[in-house]
């Protein structure tokens, strides 16, 4: 029997999710709710299964996620068994920080950087999981597997380990953390053909339906909730569209789609013209925007 | 991200169902930007049809800004993004690529750059099934090409494809293909690398990347990319080896079930198969393979699995469960290879860690036999291993592990060395074989043991370890320590430099091996003092923590008490009673602690003792004392 490449990625994640188990105190998942945190999720089931996956869920809340997020975080980490921590930056919240009025830099560094480092901080977690990808941008595709941050989180390139075959190396001192990238060999087409082939429940926003929608400069953006600022004269209209990565919700780009299955969107992916974080504005910096957020001590 | 087929608008489910089932292929490329590497990724990348518009347009809109191909599209741009990286100072060692096609995905193990170059090849290497080893048709075989082929042979990669690049610029010329294809394989036969592909290529115009070229209608074997597609990948090579399952971790969600967890390392498992699990030896026959959607018929090399066995054995982490009928060998003494990755040399004598499968222990390198010049392949003598070096040693461990030789199974025969302090990875390495001294010394069960020595003497032994800078005053208060023990009635030992540098080490000079040696040395002989019964004092400057903790390590709980001898530097240069430091400051002595050669204070001794504020006499007293207050003057 001829394993084929899901198959042996997925052995790699396992393996890989296992051995920080095995050699790390505190660990956690961090729980980003997308498609790529669901394949995350359905790979430790199978990692630790018939074990509930020994450690808990956490969620860094911006508060501005779309509404069906939140169900479909509550519905998973209900379904797995596990604890969900979720963690909103007590800061950001007292100086009420949004997408509207800070701009998408300030707004992620507040609720998301600074966030992730204080909730790691709290609980005392020494290697956390994330759903990163080293197809998904040039500087991530020298990024390794277990990535190594200092006691202030900081991502020291002298400081990173070689890996060789399937030995990776998770000593640590007391302060020091690991960051790991179960699926750092995975691309975009891997994960959802990996989702058609397991079934793996995705959040709906990934499917077209009717929404809610403005058009800021060539971006459409649902309007997700009350707190959405209106341009003057700016109307709502119902369109039919889908998201191919998800964030907060007035940072994420929809586009105009009628694939309303997943077959459909794996088509719609295969016959597109642009890459997936186009719609991700956060991305939209410059160049090296990732090396600088990474050394800051973003995921 | 038009993936060609026709099939992605015509029949989707079709279309998922055939690349839902293909294979994957790791490969690493092997060249300078000379050679053209950058170009043929970058041109395998694109073939493969697995860039977005944006992408494209945005390679185009820069081949026209910085390009080098008259405003065509220069594909080395599509890899070379991490420039501006560098440039900031950033290290690229490893960098990983995906493409597709219609039969295999593909990942891609670049190594740019020439700094650092063995260490990052090594590592890139280390996960490929195959190697495509790029060389200029104007050139052919250079120093380089045989140093990459070197590495590729180390490392055990099988399948290598010779791309004989930019043949358009020696006009397709099948002699000269010829040629550098005879040349190479005379090379290759030397160092055991045997089934090379040599393809005539040009990886700017296109020529035998995916399509056969019209211009070299004398080339009939695949093109590169048929080549990628076709050539073997080792873990289906590895289903027909012995079944290997180091255990990563054991799952036990209640009392009835005990799952154990790890990946194929080679071979197939099935319920029913009788296993070994080692070193213990214990055997049992495997019941279950077990899974979220139900239980598994079989298990091949590359899977993850959990396993159960029929009989309550006990198995942990870092055991290998393994076929009953060939399992692997077990030992503590290895010969090896070693590629060294610190800045910091590797040092004969020092302890370090050592991680192979699931299981890490403490290792030393007795030997360093020779180092290879990867160059020349030529053998050298050497004691030690510096950055990028590559050499052949023994290496011992403190308990006995379960291996094949890493020919025969990279998992179970690759290991990676961890520094103590840093907690970084400084070395790979590649079992050989065991040392048949491994087979045959095997420790002598013996009646009367430490604890019936030490009743007989009624006293606890220990070793009293006296750390500092030379002149501090280590071996004054040691005396009188010893002195008031043996007024107490209690059997003690005191080594320091006189009677071992004269005796035992008199083999041994003052170079940072040396030293490390010396020290290994005396922690043995300590061991054995300890092991007799005796209160062992030792007075040597021992200037770093790895050793230190090397000789902590050897001895139980309650037995070790490092004592720092802590004088400044100035005041011992001051004392100078030997006349030393001015030796050394005149250059006469080289290496000399706190001159030339670093002394590396304890972070937590068990006690300090500060000779600028007490006397010798007040500090022995102190450390009967801290003797008396871990309970180890009791009766």
């Amino acid at each position: 029997m001829k394993l084929t490449h899901l198959q042996r990625l997925e052995a790699e994640s396992i393996h890989i999710m296992r051995e920080v188990i095995a050699e790390s105190d505190n660990p956690v998942m961090l729980y980003s709710v997308g498609k790529d945190s669901a394949v995350m999720l359905h790979l430790a089931r199978k990692a630790f299964y018939p074990s509930v996956p020994p450690f808990p869920l956490l969620h860094v809340d911006t508060t501005w996620k779309f509404r069906a997020m939140y169900e479909m975080r509550e519905r998973m980490a209900r379904e797995m068994g596990m604890q969900l921590l979720v963690y909103q930056n007590p800061e950001a919240a007292k100086l009420g920080i949004n997408p509207f009025d800070h701009g998408s830099q300030i707004h992620t560094d507040m609720w998301k950087t600074q966030g992730l480092k204080q909730a790691l901080d709290l609980h005392g977690f020494d290697a956390a999981f994330g759903g990163a990808r080293r197809d998904e941008e040039k500087s991530r595709a020298k990024e390794r597997i277990f990535s190594f941050r200092s006691a202030q989180h900081r991502w020291d390139p002298k400081l990173q380990r070689p890996e060789l075959w399937r030995l990776y190396n998770g000593r640590k001192h007391k302060g020091e953390s690991m960051r790991v990238f179960p699926l750092s060999n995975w691309t975009e087409l891997d994960i959802w053909q990996y989702i058609h082939l397991e079934q793996i429940p995705i959040v709906p926003l990934y499917f077209a339906a009717e929404r809610p929608v403005v058009d800021r400069d060539g971006t459409l953006i649902m309007v997700d909730d009350e707190r959405m600022r209106l341009k003057p004269g700016e109307v709502p209209m119902m369109k039919k569209v889908r998201f191919r990565t998800l964030g907060c919700y007035p940072l994420s780009g929809a586009i105009e789609s009628s694939a309303d299955t997943l077959v459909a969107i794996i088509q719609e992916m295969l016959l597109a013209r642009t890459s997936e974080r186009q719609g991700r504005m956060i991305d939209h910096d410059t160049a090296a925007s990732m090396e600088k957020k990474k050394q800051e001590g973003y995921f | 991200m038009a993936h060609v087929s026709d099939l992605i608008a015509t029949d989707i489910e079709a279309y998922l169902h055939q690349h839902e089932r293909k294979g994957l292929l790791r490969f690493i490329t092997c060249g300078s930007v000379d050679d053209g590497k950058s170009t043929v990724i970058g041109r395998l990348l694109y073939e493969s049809k697995m860039l977005f518009e944006d992408q494209v347009a945005a390679i185009e809109a820069d081949s026209k800004k910085f390009g080098t191909q008259g405003g065509e599209i220069d594909f080395a741009l599509l890899v070379d993004g991490l420039a501006a990286e560098r440039e900031q100072g950033i290290t690229i060692d490893v960098a990983y690529r995906f493409f597709s096609t219609d039969r295999r995905k593909f990942i891609v193990a670049d190594t740019p750059g020439h700094e650092q170059y063995t260490r990052n090849m090594i590592t890139g290497a280390s996960t490929a099934d195959a190697a495509v080893i790029l060389i200029d048709a104007r050139k052919g075989v250079l120093t380089q090409t045989r140093r990459h082929s070197y590495l590729v042979s180390l490392i055990g990669i099988r399948n290598v494809a010779l791309a004989i690049n930019k043949m358009d610029l020696v006009d397709f010329s099948e002699a000269t293909f010829r040629a550098i294809e005879a040349d190479y394989r005379a090379f290759a036969a030397r160092i055991g690398l045997e089934n090379i592909t040599a393809i005539p290529l040009s990886g700017l115009r296109g020529d035998n990347m995916v399509e056969r070229s019209a211009r070299t209608p004398w080339y009939k074997g695949p093109t590169l990319m048929e080549f990628l597609e076709t050539t073997e990948v080792d873990e289906d090579r590895l289903q027909g080896e012995p079944f290997r399952l180091p255990v990563q971790w054991v799952n036990r969600p209640n009392l009835d079930f005990r799952g154990y967890c790890g990946v194929v390392t080679a071979g197939v498992v099935r319920p029913g198969d009788r296993v070994r699990v080692l070193p213990s030896g214990r055997e049992s026959t495997v019941t279950r393979l077990v899974t979220p959607t139900g239980d598994l018929p079989e298990a091949v090399a590359g899977q993850s699995v959990t396993m159960t066995l029929a009989d309550e054995v006990d198995i942990s982490r870092g055991d290998v469960i393994a076929t009953a009928d060939a399992p692997p060998e077990v030992a503590d003494q290895f010969e090896c290879t070693v590629v060294w990755m610190a800045d910091e040399p590797l040092l004969p004598g020092r302890p370090y860690l050592l991680k192979i499968g699931a299981r890490t222990v403490s290792a030393t390198v007795t030997d360093a036999k020779h180092k290879v010049n990867i160059n020349t392949m030529e053998h050298l003598a050497t004691k030690a291993l510096a950055l990028n070096e590559i050499g052949v040693c023994n290496i011992a461990i403190d308990r006995p592990i379960a291996f094949d030789p890493y020919r025969a199974n990279k998992d179970t025969g690759g290991f990676i060395l961890i520094d103590r302090m840093t907690n970084n990875t400084v070395g790979a390495g590649m079992i050989h074989f065991a040392l048949r001294r491994s087979h045959n010394i095997h420790l002598q069960h013996l009646d009367i043991d430490k604890r019936a020595r030490a009743q007989l003497k009624g006293q606890h032994p220990v070793v009293l370890w006296f750390t500092g800078l030379s002149g501090a005053g280590k071996s004054t208060i040691a005396n009188l320590v010893e002195k008031r023990l043996h007024a107490l009635g209690r059997h003690s030992y005191l080594l320091d430099g006189d009677n071992v540098r004269h005796g035992l080490n008199k083999d041994l000079g003052f170079t940072e091996a040396d030293r490390v040696e010396n020290i290994r040395r005396v922690a043995e002989v300590a061991k054995l003092m300890v092991d007799a019964g005796l209160i062992v004092l030792t007075a040597f400057i021992s200037p770093f923590r790895s050793e230190r903790a090397l000789a902590r390590s050897l001895l139980g709980e309650n037995e070790f008490v490092e004592i720092h001898v802590d004088t400044p530097l100035d005041v011992a240069e001051s004392r100078d009673v030997k006349g030393l430091y001015k030796k050394a400051r005149r250059g006469e002595l080289r290496n000399f602690t706190g001159i030339d050669s670093p002394y590396e204070p304890p972070e937590q001794p068990d006690l300090r003792v500060n000779t600028v504020e007490t006397t010798p006499e007040q500090a022995a007293e102190l450390v009967i004392e801290k003797l008396r207050g871990l309970g180890l003057l009791d009766p």
